[in-house]
C-alpha cells in the first residue's frame, strides 16, 4: 500500500462534501459538508507532510483546524440569528433579495 | 533476524489493514451524510468520519493532530452542532425534494467529473522519488517538533491565528446577544397580572396531570369534578407535540372494578 492512497479517499471525501454543499438545503448539514471539506483537505496535508518527511503540513492543518473551529462559531451564530428571524435553517428561504 | 518489511513509503501491512477498512468506511459514512434525511444523522456520520480522519492521522506518525483531531472535531465542533440542532429543532428534517429543478443531476455530474479528475491527476502525479517518511523529523517527538515550528517559523501566523480566534469568540457573542424589548417583569408585576387578570381560575396555579389511581403520569389530563377533562393540566409542549393520552382510557366505567382475589 502506497501513502498516496490516502490522498485518494482525501479527494473523494472532498468531492463528496462538495456535492452536500450544493445539494442539501438544510443550512446545518451545509456547514457540517463544509467541515468535511475542511478535514479532507487536512488529510491530504498530514499525507504530503508524511510524503515530504517534514511537519510543516502538519502545522498547516493545525492552522486549518482553528480557523474551521472559528468558521463553525461564527457560522452556527449567523444560523441562529437568521432562524430567530425567519423560523427556518433552510438556506432556500433566506432569498429575500431575490424579490 | 526479523525483517519489518518496511521500505519508506511503503506502509507496513498492519497500516494496510487499518487503511482497507476504514477508508471504505469513512467514504461510505460520508455519502450517508448526504443521503439521510435528518440533520442529527447526519451530524452522528459526521462524527463518525472525524473519528476514522483522526485514526489516519495518528496512522501517519501525526499523534498530536490525531488528539487534536478527536478533542476539537468529535468534542467540541461536533458537540457545537448537536447544540445548535437541538436549538433549531431536532425535528427539522430536509426535504429531499430539489427546489432548483435540474440542480441534482449536474451536481453529481460536477461531482463525478471533478473527483474523477482528482483521482486521475493523483494517480499519474509522480514526484520522482518515494515518500520519505516522518521518523526522522519526530525525532525529538512530534508534538516538540510541532512546537519547535510553531513558535520559530510560523510564530507570526500563529498569533495572527489566536487574534482570529478570540475576534470569532466575540462575534458569536454579538450575533447570538438578543436585545430586550420589553423590561422584565418583576414579581409584584406577576403576582398582579395573576389576580386581575380575565378569571380567578388559575390563580392559585394550574391543576397537575394524572387520572388518580389510574394513570398518574403527565401526558394524561386531570378530570375535572365533573368528569370533563381539564385541558391545561396537560404541558402545553406535550399537547402541541400529540403526546397527549385519551382520559378515556382510564375512566371507572371502562376499568374492570371487580376485586380478583389474590392467591
Amino acid at each position: 500500500m502506497d501513502a498516496s492512497n490516502y490522498l485518494y479517499i482525501s479527494a473523494l471525501l472532498f468531492t463528496i462534501g462538495a456535492v452536500g454543499v450544493v445539494v442539501r438545503r438544510n443550512a446545518i448539514v451545509v456547514f457540517m459538508c463544509i467541515e468535511l471539506m475542511l478535514n479532507a483537505a487536512n488529510l491530504s496535508f498530514v499525507t504530503f507532510s508524511r510524503i515530504n518527511g517534514d511537519l510543516d503540513g502538519q502545522v498547516m492543518a493545525f492552522f486549518t483546524m482553528v480557523v474551521a473551529a472559528c468558521e463553525v462559531v461564527v457560522g452556527l451564530a449567523i444560523i441562529v440569528t437568521i432562524y430567530r428571524s425567519r423560523r427556518s435553517a433552510s438556506v432556500d428561504d433566506a432569498s429575500l433579495l431575490k424579490r | 533476524m526479523l525483517q519489518l518489511a518496511l521500505e519508506v513509503g511503503q506502509t507496513a501491512k498492519p497500516e494496510a489493514v487499518m487503511f482497507w477498512i476504514l477508508g471504505p468506511l469513512a467514504v461510505v459514512a460520508a455519502l450517508g451524510m448526504l443521503l439521510v434525511k435528518k440533520a442529527v444523522h447526519s451530524a452522528i456520520l459526521m462524527a463518525f468520519v472525524m473519528i476514522i480522519l483522526a485514526i489516519f492521522y495518528i496512522a501517519q506518525d501525526a499523534a498530536f493532530l490525531g488528539i487534536v483531531q478527536i478533542v476539537v472535531y468529535t468534542g467540541a465542533v461536533m458537540m457545537l452542532f448537536l447544540f445548535i440542532l437541538m436549538l433549531v429543532g431536532v425535528d427539522s428534517s430536509d426535504s429531499l425534494t430539489e427546489t432548483i429543478r435540474g440542480l441534482r443531476p449536474i451536481a453529481i455530474t460536477a461531482a463525478v467529473g471533478f473527483g474523477g479528475l482528482m483521482v486521475s491527476l493523483l494517480g499519474h502525479a509522480t514526484l520522482g522519488r518515494g515518500a520519505v517518511g516522518l521518523t526522522q523529523a519526530n525525532a525529538d517527538g512530534n508534538v516538540q517538533g510541532l512546537a519547535q515550528l510553531l513558535f520559530s517559523t510560523y510564530v507570526w501566523p500563529f498569533e495572527v491565528v489566536s487574534s482570529l480566534l478570540i475576534t470569532a469568540a466575540l462575534g458569536a457573542m454579538v450575533l447570538a446577544h438578543q436585545q430586550r424589548t420589553s423590561t422584565r417583569p418583576t414579581q409584584r408585576q406577576l403576582s398582579i397580572n395573576r389576580f386581575r387578570g380575565d378569571s380567578l381560575g388559575t390563580a392559585a396555579g394550574l391543576p397537575g396531570p394524572g387520572v388518580y389511581a389510574r394513570h398518574n403520569a403527565v401526558d394524561v389530563p386531570a378530570l375535572l369534578p365533573d368528569g370533563t377533562p381539564a385541558a391545561d393540566s396537560v404541558n402545553a409542549t406535550l399537547s402541541a407535540r400529540g403526546d397527549m393520552l385519551d382520559y378515556k382510557k382510564f375512566d371507572l366505567s371502562e376499568v374492570n372494578t371487580k376485586v380478583e382475589e389474590e392467591k
